[in-house]
């Protein structure tokens, strides 16, 4: 193995950010922000860099750090999935980036203020740790960049210093060390095992021997606490539902994919023959239970950036979906193919979507003061590009042409149809039409008529406005990245015709029925009493339902319990992997 | 006997292990978890791994302990409460027969592997050559996997930042922590002034001979990051101001410096973090003198706390 051309590129990658971080820890004050911002422009330049030289010859990047080849040493390596991720990260930064100039701007009269300083500096020290972990070709690099990705995010949740946001903060690295502890467990097994962490000679050596399985069940646990997948989820809604929304979409759209993408790596990169079916099909449930209890839950809020957190709690069972259908029965591997592109897709298109979305709830909290989802009324006159984003944003998370949502979704259903999995294509459905559900519920509220002028009391920036509506626009354009040239070769093209159209009437008709029986507070209705008078049953059946649902998450999400359901977790892969 | 001692040290530890669960007591569970830490360092030391050992006495047991200490001081008040929270006998039941089912599979595991570990030691003698130093953990903490150790240095700063984060908004930029006032007759003050200057001296001997024998900057910057910390808390010396230029300065100085040089090594070795044949040593050494004194700083207010006080 040897450096190839651009290699150096992928250590600027990483670096890049964090000099620019080191640079502006010094200096400080509003040089801080400024700092952050020539650092987005040279990261994104960085990505754009790399990804023309990984198109040049399709073959992998690779960087040699000192000279050492691996197993000594370590490789950095950009491959197709990282140069997507690297390419979307620094997009939904500059975006982020954009938008926070107006809530972490340094006031004036002081040199230097708390929240300003933490936040920018803070910030790209998560893009470096990102991309560390997109690049990293080493088990324990990428155990690095994960404590550095932690313990970077950690602080943007309590960047407020309110006692809930501090106490969502402690759960959040609690449980996000937990993870890491796991995962570093599983590190030092496979070098037990193996004499090496670099990935391309573990794929070569590894085999399905007790010690692997025991770190493969170990690592990928540790790494779904970290991804916050269902029933791991304790510390998310709290966290991203707490922080400020410049740091919710930070949290929300881009930190969890590192874990998410390194779980990726280790099964199709280390382990793609050790797992099985019984392993894959376990991830799927797990990821079919997020997205309908996630969903569920997100129609039973009350307040739009809890609605919007439980929405992410969804969004990652998708992220694993992928799982179960790259499973090829017949060779007894995992398969890089189109569920993998679907799964990547489903990624990106949801870092953008959901920061987008939370860029425009926090926009809405601004201007009204409060984000209690049943007194939006009048918020669509006072802020209709807010509104616009937010339901932009809503209709790329549904998975509507030509989102990139819908193009990962065809991908997903065309590998669930290859290899007979149907019942992964329903739960795709369901979750469909259950977003498709609070968002039109949220929509609804915010788009009614105010019963008195609502004036905005707070200015929001114009600016902010649109950055927050560019990156919903990213998400919901991307199927067209299809038409343009590679890395996203493999997605289907859009195609506008009647019957993608119908369809899309048919989930947004359908998220308007599932909101009116499952939603917690409806709008008023003019005919309320001579529509819905017969309904009145059946919306007690479902609000039951939904109650069910919120008393199980709240179950789930007490500290004994995700201790256990860890522990549990654990018990169960390892089990699957045997299997 | 040399076996009798080593299971005596096993069964210890996981008594200790046990006992720091099973405290009901703050400050007892620390006691057993510093405890642990000091044992844990014996024990790497009969496996003769003597810089997992240094590092494991001064950060695990030393720092951590520390730290540990200071935050349950400051939690006294809330203790009863979290007492109270204590979880169903059913649940402490299940979740002790699943850890415990869990640790008896991987003791299973690791006893049954076969044969002797497969490990990359020859390969890094065969090379330690090239690094011109001596201790094989520091030619690859420094040379091999040089880019781990950078990054590792960087996370202290984000810890950093995350512990200053905790301050409230109008003490931004001031000083860490309480100011100590001590008895300038008592205890402690007299301890302040008796060891720092052995600590110090340990300090800096563990830092400069970690490029040929066991030590090295981490755990050498530990052990003056602990005398510092002394002559604060007997109210010798005062934490600087956070918003200080010259601080902020001191704190990147160390990954700067490594960035540089790893940054020169792309034009003089042809690779980013590698070194020219013959300076090797002097490179490393560079950057281990560089990383020094933003590690004390780094680490020592990284105990000091969030800002509490202003500049003044």
């Amino acid at each position: 193995m040897t450096t190839t051309p651009g290699g150096l590129l992928l250590v600027l990658a990483v670096l890049a950010p964090i000099v620019g971080m080191l640079i502006a820890f010094t200096l400080g004050g509003r040089n801080a922000q400024r700092i952050a911002s020539v650092t987005i422009v040279i990261g994104l330049g960085i990505a754009i860099a790399i990804a023309a030289a990984w198109a040049q010859t399709g073959a992998t990047v690779v960087y040699l750090l000192g000279g050492w080849s691996p197993p000594l040493g370590i490789a950095l390596r950009a491959d197709g999935l990282s140069v997507v991720m690297m390419l979307a990260v620094a997009v939904v930064i500059l975006g982020i980036g954009v938008y926070a100039r107006a809530d972490f701007a340094t006031p004036a009269g002081v040199p230097e203020a708390r929240a300003p300083f933490v936040f920018w500096t803070l910030l790209l020290a998560i893009w470096g740790a990102l991309n560390l972990v997109f690049v990293s070709g080493d088990l324990f690099t990428l155990y690095v960049a994960l404590e550095l990705l932690t313990f970077a995010a950690v602080p943007l949740v309590s960047l407020d210093g309110r006692a809930e946001t501090l106490r969502a903060a402690l759960r959040y690295v609690l449980y996000a060390l937990l993870g890491s502890m796991f995962y570093l467990l599983g590190v030092v097994l496979v070098y037990g095992a193996y004499g090496t962490l670099d990935i391309g000679l573990l794929a070569a050596r590894v085999h399905a021997e007790p010690a692997t399985l025991a770190a493969a069940a170990f690592m990928t646990v540790g790494l779904l606490a970290k991804t916050a997948l269902f029933p791991l989820h304790l510390w998310l809604p709290p966290a991203h539902a707490g922080a400020p929304p410049a740091a919710s979409a930070v949290l929300s759209g881009l930190v969890i994919k590192g874990s998410w993408f390194l779980a990726v790596r280790l099964w199709f990169d280390v382990l793609p023959g050790v797992v099985t079916l019984a392993s894959a099909q376990l991830l799927g449930v797990l990821g079919a239970a997020a997205i309908l209890a996630g969903n569920v839950v997100a129609l039973r809020q009350a307040r739009l950036k809890l609605l919007v957190a439980y929405s992410t709690v969804a969004q990652i069972g998708y992220l694993f979906l992928m799982f179960p259908l790259a499973f090829d029965a017949g060779a007894a591997a995992l398969e890089r193919g189109g569920a993998l592109a679907g799964g990547t897709l489903q990624a990106i298109s949801h870092a953008s979507a959901k920061a987008a979305m939370f860029m425009a709830a926090g926009l809405i909290y601004r201007a009204v003061g409060h984000d209690r989802i049943a007194e939006l009324a009048g918020v669509g006159r006072a802020l209709p590009l807010s509104v616009l984003t937010f339901a932009l944003a809503g209709l790329a998370l549904m998975g509507l042409p030509p989102s990139g949502a819908y193009a990962a979704k065809k991908l997903l259903l065309d590998a669930a149809e290859a290899s007979g999995q149907w019942w992964w294509a329903s739960v795709m459905d369901v979750g469909g039409l259950l977003t498709a559900a609070y968002v039109v519920l949220v929509l609804v509220h915010a788009l009614r008529p105010a019963t008195e002028p609502r004036e905005a009391r707070a200015h929001v920036s114009h600016r902010a406005q649109i950055a927050a509506l560019a990156l919903a626009l990213c998400s919901l354009l991307l199927g067209f990245a299809a038409l343009g040239p590679a890395p996203l070769d493999a997605m289907p093209k859009p195609s506008l015709d009647f019957g993608a159209l119908a369809s899309a009437l048919l989930v947004l008709l359908g998220g308007a029925v599932l909101a009116a029986g499952l939603g917690l507070r409806l709008p008023p209705l003019p005919s309320r009493g001579v529509l819905t008078a017969p309904l009145a049953p059946v919306r007690r059946a479902t609000v039951a339902v939904g109650a069910t649902f919120v008393r199980v998450d709240a179950a789930l999400r007490q500290w004994p319990v995700a201790g256990l359901a860890l522990i549990v977790a654990a018990i169960g892969f390892g089990a699957a992997l045997l299997a | 006997m040399i076996a009798a001692v080593n299971a005596g040290i096993a069964l210890l530890l996981l008594g200790l292990a046990i006992w720091t669960i099973a405290a009901r007591d703050t400050f007892a569970a620390i006691v057993g978890f510093v405890a642990y830490g000091l044992l844990l360092a014996l024990a790497w030391v009969a496996l003769r791994g003597v810089d997992v050992a240094l590092t494991e006495a001064a950060i695990g047991g030393g720092l951590t302990g520390v730290l540990l200490i200071r935050a349950a001081a400051k939690l006294r008040a809330t203790e009863a409460a979290s007492n109270a929270e204590r979880p169903a006998l059913p649940t402490r039941l299940a979740a002790a027969i699943m850890a415990g089912g869990v640790t008896a599979a991987l003791a299973l595991v690791v006893l049954r592997t076969a044969g002797p570990a497969p490990t990359l030691a020859p390969e890094v003698a065969a090379n330690i050559g090239a690094t011109g130093v001596a201790n094989p953990i520091t030619a690859v903490l420094l040379a091999f996997r040089a880019m781990d150790t950078l990054l590792e240095a960087i996370v202290l700063l984000f810890a950093l930042i995350g512990v200053w984060s905790l301050a409230p908004d109008h003490l931004w930029g001031g000083r860490p922590g309480a100011r100590y006032r001590a008895d300038p007759d008592g205890i402690l003050a007299y301890l302040a002034r008796l060891l720092p200057p052995l600590g110090i001296i340990v300090g800096f001997y563990i830092f400069w001979i970690g490029a040929d024998l066991p030590g090295g900057k981490f755990q050498g910057a530990t052990i003056l990051a602990a005398m510092w910390l002394l002559a604060m808390m007997a109210g010798l010396a005062d934490a600087p101001p956070v918003s200080r230029r010259w601080l902020r300065a001191a704190l990147v100085a160390g990954p700067a410096a490594f960035i540089a040089v790893g940054a020169a090594g792309v034009g003089i070795a042809g690779a980013f973090l590698g070194y020219p044949e013959g300076l090797a040593k002097a490179l490393i050494i560079v950057i281990e003198v560089a990383l020094l004194p933003s590690l004390v700083l780094t680490l020592g207010l990284i105990m000091a706390g969030a800002p509490e006080r202003t500049a003044a």
